[in-house]
């Protein structure tokens, strides 16, 4: 390993931090913590990264890479200035998020996985996040959770990312 | 033990078993592709659904314990219903064009696919398609839309080849089958992942599309590549083998080969194979009939009035048992004792009282130990398979690892420890490793050893050996070609019967313990192979020996024989011999003869010939009996094979005998470890893919990272200290020679040591032992930085 740090001392605190809630020898379970720390820094999950984080838990890169592309909430590419990632799954879909979907690429003019012109939004697909009743549902930045976003809800909220 | 009832039958298994070891034990097949004997439950695939009196669902078979007084029904309706839609789900991505796929007609979801499946398909939608990856020249990933994520291939890498190389990335619908941001698969095990995938997906690079399955002939053979004797099963098309696949054998190679013994088949159809006997007649080669070219040697022989004692003969441990046999018995029959087979080693000394190098225990027994010291030994590269069956020693027993080597070990082994030193200190390690167990279990030093002092290396690693029960010191190939070989050995087997425990000594090739048995050495006063590279002798006969590659002192040895006035080459391949030699004889290798293998263990593995010998080519066996006719030596009348396994009864029936012996240790010399180390040392080791001539041809091989070895390989503290980066340009000067080459460096090396391989280009220049070097940096080419 090279002696430059791809992270700041603060977050590898905050690793070690995780690493302690485990057992002795059972680092490697603190991977997705290690690996949203290190996106809340560097703003995204970066081939550099995962290998930073492989390194600092004994783990291979491929079995942290693993992790990374299962979740969802992980960025693999250099995110807009907001991500808005919306629920697909049954009842969300039963309540027209795909019309939703629709609304918001047309808008955005972009497709999943895809970061509008101005970077301004990033537009993600998620699963369920246990709150189907209020289906459709979307997250702003991993955090902010909005219920009930229909068609007509969309030009308000493109509105405000883009504001921000 | 249970006893359940499957498909109306009985059986009783152990507790813990599986309801599909339950099914397995009677013979019941339930289709499966997921589960693997050999690798961990993923119960992923969903293909073994079987119903289960009580259970309101159809069960995985490979992850359902089984219970007392279960009933099993594996071809009832509700089975047969739940196997046919899991089927049905497997083939929705999974394109439907077994014709023009590699994996057709030995593909385990095409042949379920008939028994299961539907005879059309009711999916109209797209299917999904998978990105080629590229995982380097072994191993193809060219057709990834035919994965099932069965995972076989994550797991093997886990949980057998002991390194994860590839995964299974994003979920659902998108998971992925892939090396981490393409890197290659580099395992030296990473052949069985094409045989563990059960479709298409994972499929041998050089053999793609190279023949139907149904077109070849399946020949069971020995490996020739390494101590083991894994079992093999060539497949061969017309004349030719094409493929190499593990013929499973429990005690040896288990379902496993390592990719030395899979992918080097290649080279058996080089195309510098000789087809014909060749005579250099002023200075040109020329094709000639046998009966010219044996007819010369004889002449020669007489003409130039070579006496016995100027006859030298090197054998490599590559050649049967029964070819060793008849060579020796020529070369003696002339008149000369000079004869050998140790061409790598440096120490010739002989073992006391008749020991002979081998394991000192059997294979499978590896993974019983709990304290397995390995000294001198990459043995990931040495011996892959015997790397395997150490990592399962510590899986199943928690067994303590440790290595004492110049360079971390790299055996996959998080718990391993390594001991490091400079190949001259190995003896001073060893004889303070003494010391310390005698003082450990209160026995009294042995002279010589009373007064130096006890590193605490040393002493850790006594704690280990005097501890445990089931212990095995491995002696390995950086001790075997080592100036001091017999003193290690020595004081090995000193701290062995002290401590209870086996010591090993890996041999070389297939077959070093044929050639030990049946004397394929120089007799008391004849000449070893040091001697014979050394010392101009008027001729000389080399039995599969390539000088340049096969020795420890390439230059000297090939310029040695350039000098003599006969040398007469028993080849397969024309390449390096004919730089000096002046007589070419063409004899089969091993996959076109019959012929004996003994392995490690003692295992003397009998073989035939997997495809006809090529051109005038014929089993040296054959050729060595008519040379000795031919001098009118008597007794070389052989019709067959069976007449020398005849005369070889004796030695075959006595040896194991022998192997028994004990090893006296005698009086053991002084041994100090000096503090400071300001010397650069050389560690000289023989790449994986550089070990026999047939491995150096095969190209696939010879792609991978691990065959490029013109390098000098720099230790960290080295690099920093004379300012050496990949790439420059580094002189390296031993004795009185020296030879410019790149350099990498290797965070692995100790610090003070430099790698420079056997085979190198600079060992033509420099010799190939290791021993006391100069670095300097001639010329930096990564200069940017
Ligand atoms: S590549 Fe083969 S072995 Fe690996 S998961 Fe896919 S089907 Fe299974
Ligand atoms: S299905 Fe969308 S939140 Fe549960
Ligand atoms: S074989 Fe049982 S689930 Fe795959």
């Amino acid at each position: 390993m090279s002696d430059e740090k791809l992270l700041s001392a603060d977050a590898y605190r905050a690793i070690d931090k995780e690493i302690a809630k485990y057992p002795e020898g059972r680092k490697s379970s603190a991977v997705m913590a290690a690996l949203a720390i290190a996106q809340n820094e560097i703003g995204w999950v970066s081939e550099s990264v995962v290998e930073d984080v492989a390194g600092y838990l004994d783990m291979r890169p491929i079995a942290v890479w693993e992790v990374a592309t299962f979740y969802g909430m992980y960025n693999l590419e250099k995110p807009g200035r907001s991500k808005l990632a919306i629920c697909t799954n049954l009842p969300c879909a039963l309540q027209g998020a795909n019309k939703t979907v629709d609304q918001l690429k047309l808008k955005l003019g972009i497709d999943f996985n895809e970061t509008a012109l101005d970077g301004s939004v990033t537009l993600k697909e998620a699963e369920c996040m246990g709150a189907c009743g209020d289906a459709p549902v979307v997250i702003i930045n991993d955090r902010e959770m909005r219920g009930k976003i229909g068609v007509s809800d969309i030009d308000a909220l493109i509105e405000e990312l883009k504001a921000r | 033990m249970i006893t359940l009832e499957v498909d109306g039958k009985t059986v009783e298994v152990e507790s813990g078993s599986t309801v599909m070891d339950a099914a397995n034990k009677l013979g019941v097949h339930v289709p499966h592709f997921c589960y693997h004997k050999k690798l961990s439950i993923a119960a992923n695939c969903r293909m073994c659904l079987v119903e289960v009196e009580k259970a309101p669902k159809p069960l995985p078979a490979c992850a359902t314990p089984a219970t007392q007084d279960m009933k099993v029904y594996t071809r009832s309706e509700q089975a047969k219903t739940a196997q046919k839609g899991v089927m049905e789900f497997l083939l929705i991505n999974h394109p439907l064009d077994c014709p023009i796929c590699d994996q057709g007609g030995e593909c385990q979801l095409q042949d379920l696919a008939v028994g299961y499946g539907g005879s059309g398909s009711r999916f109209n939608e797209a299917k999904r398609i998978v990105r080629t990856k590229e995982l380097g020249p072994l191993v193809s990933a060219s057709e990834m839309s035919r994965c099932i994520h069965c995972t076989r291939c994550v797991r093997f890498g886990q949980e057998i080849a002991g390194v994860m190389e590839l995964g299974m990335a994003g979920r659902g619908e998108h998971s992925e089958i892939m090396s981490f941001v393409g890197s290659t698969v580099d395992s030296e095990l990473s052949g069985n992942m094409i045989d563990v995938c059960p479709v298409g997906a994972l499929t041998s690079k050089p053999f793609r599309y190279a023949a139907r399955t149904w077109e070849l002939a399946r020949r069971k053979t020995v490996s020739p590549h390494d101590a083991l004797g894994s079992n093999l099963t060539a497949q061969v098309k017309g004349d030719t083998v094409i493929r190499v696949v593990p013929f499973e054998n429990a005690e040896l190679n288990e379902c496993w080969i390592s990719d030395r013994d899979r992918f080097s088949y290649e080279g058996l159809n080089a195309s510098d194979r000789l087809l014909s006997p060749m005579l250099k007649i002023d200075g040109q080669w020329e094709e000639v009939d046998w009966a010219v070219a044996l007819d010369h040697i004889k002449e020669k022989l007489i003409s130039s009035n070579i006496k016995p004692e100027r006859i030298g003969a090197f054998a490599t441990p590559q050649a049967t048992t029964e070819e060793l046999y008849l060579f020796q018995k020529l070369i003696r029959a002339l008149g000369s004792e000079n004869i050998d087979y140790r061409l790598r080693q440096t120490d010739y000394d002989v073992r006391p009282n008749g020991y002979k190098p081998w394991l000192a225990m059997n294979v499978s027994d590896i993974e019983n130990l709990d304290r397995i010291l390995v000294i001198g030994s990459n043995i990931r590269k040495e011996q892959p398979l015997l790397a395997h069956r150490m990592r399962q020693a510590v899986k199943k027993n928690d067994a303590s690892l440790a290595f004492i080597n110049p360079m971390k070990s790299d055996s996959l082994v998080p718990t391993a420890e390594d001991f490091l030193v400079v190949p001259s200190q190995i003896t001073g390690l060893l004889g303070e490793v003494v010391k310390a167990v005698s003082l450990l279990l209160d026995r009294s030093v042995p002279e010589g050893l009373d007064d130096i002092s006890v590193g605490s290396d040393a002493d850790r690693i006594a704690q280990m050996l005097v501890s445990g029960e089931r212990k095995l010191i491995l002696v390995g190939a950086l001790c075997r070609n080592h100036p001091d070989r017999s003193k290690i050995e020595q004081l090995s087997h000193l701290i062995g019967q002290l401590v209870e425990a086996n010591v090993g000594l890996l041999t070389e090739g297939p077959n070093s313990l044929g050639a030990e048995v049946v004397n394929n050495l120089p007799g008391s006063d004849g000449l070893n192979a040091g001697e014979m590279m050394s010392t101009a002798l008027d001729a000389y006969f080399l039995l599969h020996a390539e000088m340049s590659e096969d020795s420890c002192a390439p230059g000297l040895a090939a310029g040695v024989l350039k000098s003599a006035p006969l040398v007469v080459a028993l080849n397969a391949f024309k390449g390096e011999v004919s730089e000096y030699a002046t007589v070419i004889l063409p004899v089969s290798p091993f996959s076109e003869t019959a012929g004996t293998f003994i392995n490690l263990e003692g295992t003397p593995q009998s073989f035939g010939p997997v495809a006809p010998t090529k051109g005038l080519s014929r089993p040296a066996w054959r050729l060595i009996a008519a040379l000795g006719k031919l001098f009118g030596c008597t007794d070389f009348e052989y019709q067959s094979i069976e007449d020398v396994r005849a005369e070889l009864k004796d030695h075959l029936d006595n040896f194991r005998g022998e192997l028994q012996a004990k090893y006296e240790v005698g009086s053991i010399e002084k041994q100090r470890r000096s503090d400071v180390q300001d010397e650069i040392e050389r560690v000289s080791d023989v790449p994986m893919y550089s070990v026999d001539s047939i491995v150096r041809r095969a190209p696939a091989l010879q792609l991978t990272k691990e065959a490029q070895h013109d390098f000098v390989w720099v230790s960290s503290d080295l690099s920093i200290k004379l300012d050496i980066s990949d790439q420059d340009v580094v002189r390296v000067e031993q004795g009185e020679n020296h030879f410019d080459l790149p350099a990498r460096v290797d965070s692995n090396l100790m610090s003070s040591a430099v790698r420079v391989s056997m085979n190198s280009r600079a060992s033509k220049v420099i010799g190939g032992v290791a021993g006391t070097v100069r670095i300097s940096k001639i010329q930096s080419t990564g200069a940017l930085a």
